[in-house]
């Protein structure tokens, strides 16, 4: 490869496909109705901000809230009322408060709908690794990761299609200790969305001016290309417009 | 008659011994029992094993528990959060002990062990390293992993509202840990924002029943772990004289 298309790839693999904000948007259009939904830290917080209009979700922090609501204002600051992420929150009309034992009966019992998460790696089996890259001298914490991959009914994962430096992580093994085995249902990365099949990983979904070919290069397994099974055209445009709309 | 309310903190923890093992209550600082916490500092016993789903911030309450040498040992989800100074330098040096739990196990460890029960089967953690020499047992086609009930000598909460046969209530997501807690420990330490009178809270919103329940202290003002942290106070307080103070540490504490 010439210097020059060396430096067009690199500007290619930084600049193009989806952004934070419309990853969180593109996995918020298959957050149904009437929902009972565990959101990770990090960008899959941010599902909950692209979730459309009509759409009455409930969202379940593993500290014991049902009901998760917006950031406090000062008047509605207590420091007694977080989330998962310690961060301070509201609780919404129609909340409940309940205790860890019960909270995670919610979760391992599997009576919450979906679960979103980031990924450091997945296997083309949904295997997870997001919790540990198995360095000796990092502080080992798990928090509830392999309790929500393990109980609840459908695990959406938000990522990244590739690590910083460009090495792929979606792989045929995960490199890293998993979270769990063979609990991912659906990737969602700056590139493309991806379903994780009996079959394999199957394609459904390219962001704009993405190819088949490009995300295939960029991925460490093969992939199966659904994109003529889904209207997938039309879902971009849906996507890519009401974003617009938003800012 | 039955009234567990004791005089203070310092009296409700002195029959926990060395070599112990206690729940502490709290998710982050929500719920953290701090005044006892800084009571059991006071009274020195050590190699202790604790369970906290994380491992303190700054340089108070658990965090200063650890500091101060008394803990051999934690049981845990999460050992780091963004303050936490003390947890990391002591288990890199190999000073303290770490036990890894996944949050939801760890939870029914501790419900498992409170009400009777010594294990229990699990899909949280198969095929990762927290599964590691663990029973594995085939229920209706899927893996299960056996983890087994967790039980202490002690466990500090804290609560919004008690009366005097131990009945609790908590504040929002403070709750967490606590109930659980309660029903695993042999003795159960109680802080709690405000005694009230028998009757006055409403059997159908009892939480904690009181029979779960050993003592009770009341702290009507008790002091919030982040305030401390960014404030730079240290516990003990003699460590850095020129910015706290024992009766400002303590001013929360209201004998009952």
């Amino acid at each position: 490869m010439s210097q020059v298309a060396k430096k067009q790839n690199l500007a290619a693999t930084t600049k193009i496909g989806w952004n934070r904000e419309q990853m969180a948007q593109r996995c918020a259009q298959d957050i149904e109705d009437g929902s009972y939904v565990n959101l990770g830290i990090g960008i899959p917080e941010k599902v909950a901000q692209y979730v459309p209009d009509g759409r009455e979700v409930i969202y379940h922090t593993e500290n014991g809230l049902l009901g998760m609501g917006n950031s406090p204002s000062d008047e509605e600051f207590d420091a007694d009322l977080i989330n998962a992420g310690k961060k301070a929150v509201t609780a919404i009309p129609g909340a409940s408060y309940f205790h860890h034992g019960d909270s995670f009966a919610m979760i391992r019992g599997n009576h919450i709908d979906v679960c979103v998460l980031g990924a450091m790696q997945v296997s083309m089996k949904g295997d997870l690794a997001n919790w540990s890259t198995g360095a000796v001298d990092a502080i080992p914490a798990v928090g509830g990761a392999m309790d929500l991959v393990a109980g609840v009914k459908t695990i959406y994962i938000i990522t990244q299609h590739t690590t910083k430096t460009g090495a792929a992580k979606i792989l045929p093994e995960c490199t890293f200790p998993l979270t769990g085995q063979k609990v991912v249902n659906r990737i969602y990365s700056d590139l493309c969305v991806i379903d994780v099949t009996e079959n394999g990983l199957v394609l459904i979904e390219l962001a704009p001016d993405i190819s088949f070919d490009y995300v295939q290069e960029h991925t460490g397994v093969a992939l199966l290309n659904g994109l003529s099974k889904k209207s997938n055209i039309a879902d971009n445009q849906l996507v890519n417009t009401t974003y617009k709309a938003q800012q | 008659m039955i009234d567990k309310r004791v005089a203070s903190c310092v009296s409700a923890v002195a029959n926990i011994k060395d070599g112990d093992t206690v729940m502490i209550g709290g998710f982050g600082e929500a719920g953290s029992p701090i005044e006892l916490i800084h009571a059991l500092i006071d009274h020195g016993a050590k190699n202790l094993t604790v369970i906290n789903n994380n491992t303190g911030s700054g340089r108070v309450g658990l965090a200063a528990l650890i500091e101060n040498g008394q803990v051999a040992k934690m049981i845990c989800s999460y050992p780091r959060t963004a303050n936490s100074l003390v947890f990391p330098e002591l288990y890199r040096s190999g000073k303290i002990e770490l036990e890894l739990v996944p949050q939801g196990t760890l939870a029914e460890r501790i419900r498992a062990g409170g009400a009777g029960i010594p294990a229990f089967f699990t899909k949280t953690s198969v095929g990762t390293p927290l599964a590691a020499g663990k029973e594995l047992r085939n229920f209706e086609g899927d893996d299960y992993v056996m983890e087994r009930g967790l039980k202490a000598d002690f466990a500090l909460i804290k609560a919004k509202q008690a009366d005097r046969y131990g009945n609790l209530t908590y504040n929002k997501t403070a709750r967490n840990f606590a109930p659980i807690m309660a029903m695993a420990a042999t003795n159960t330490l109680v802080q709690v924002n405000e005694m009230v009178e028998l009757g006055v809270l409403d059997p159908e919103n009892v939480i904690t029943p009181g029979i779960f329940v050993n003592a009770l202290i009341e702290v009507t003002q008790p002091q919030q772990e982040s305030q401390l942290v960014k404030d730079g106070i240290t516990y003990p307080p003699t460590k850095n004289p020129a910015t706290n103070s024992l009766e400002k540490i303590n001013s929360g504490a209201t004998p009952a």
